[in-house]
């Protein structure tokens, strides 16, 4: 990865799971931010969708999603922020693997984010995806809350998140 | 009790919180409106796609062949 990635925390859930990851204090001195997921989730389906909220509010959300399957693929708008991931029907022992791009974070702009995702399974419904979000709100972000689509669903062992700051110097 | 991961990255440090009883109701709220937009969301695709199909039918031809042809 290139030098101006700088890991600034990373975190692994454990044996109890956790029903969300929060980053807090992310600090203003980067240009982008990239939070990079491995997770698997409680939901009973193949795949989830791991949503994400800034600064405690999950208002003001839109989305538009670009996936496929093993069968068919689709286009899609939603007013969460998210990308897929693995649910608990998933292949045993696989991770979902999501990435999720903000530039301009600490701005005073509305704050876009793009983002990719694909489950890990053995079956058709696989979903690889590729999302694009706005969050309308000109607040600098100053932490990120990852939950499952499903609230009520929690991440388990070993799903990993990490959060990069980027900067081009 | 559903408990929170928390990084703090000033500190680095990684924190496991209980969920307060607030925290828990809203995150049953939150479930409960994601799942109701999904059910929204399939009802509008479903009612799409038999909108489609009586006109497919209409016209004697199945679905798919109506997508060919205008495709």
């Amino acid at each position: 990865m290139a030098n101006t990635y700088t890991a600034i925390a990373t975190v692994t859930v454990g044996a109890g799971g956790a029903s969300t990851i929060s980053f807090s204090s992310i600090p203003a001195t980067y240009t982008d931010l990239k939070l990079v997921l491995s997770t698997r989730d409680t939901s009973t389906g193949v795949n989830d969708y791991p949503r994400i909220e800034f600064n405690g509010v999950s208002t003001n959300q839109t989305l538009r999603a670009l996936t496929g399957n093993g069968s068919s693929a689709s286009s899609y708008t939603d007013t969460l922020i998210y990308a897929v991931s693995d649910g608990d029907g998933a292949t045993a022992n696989t991770f979902g693997n999501t990435e999720f791009y903000i530039p301009n974070y600490a701005g005073s702009n509305n704050k876009s984010v793009s983002a990719d995702g694909v489950s890990e399974t053995n079956a058709t419904a696989v979903v690889a995806g590729l999302f694009a979000g706005l969050w309308s709100n000109t607040a600098a972000i100053t932490s990120i809350t990852i939950k499952p689509y499903d609230t009520s669903k929690s991440f388990k062992q070993y799903s990993t998140a990490t959060l990069y700051g980027i900067k081009n110097s | 009790m559903p408990t929170k991961l928390v990084v703090d990255c000033s500190t680095g440090a990684v924190e496991e919180i209980e969920l307060t009883a607030e925290e828990i109701a809203q995150r049953e709220a939150d479930a409960e409106a994601a799942a109701q937009a999904k059910a929204d969301e399939e009802a509008a695709a479903a009612a799409k796609q038999a909108e489609k199909e009586a006109i497919a039918a209409k016209l004697g031809l199945t679905a798919e062949e109506l997508v060919k042809l205008l495709g």
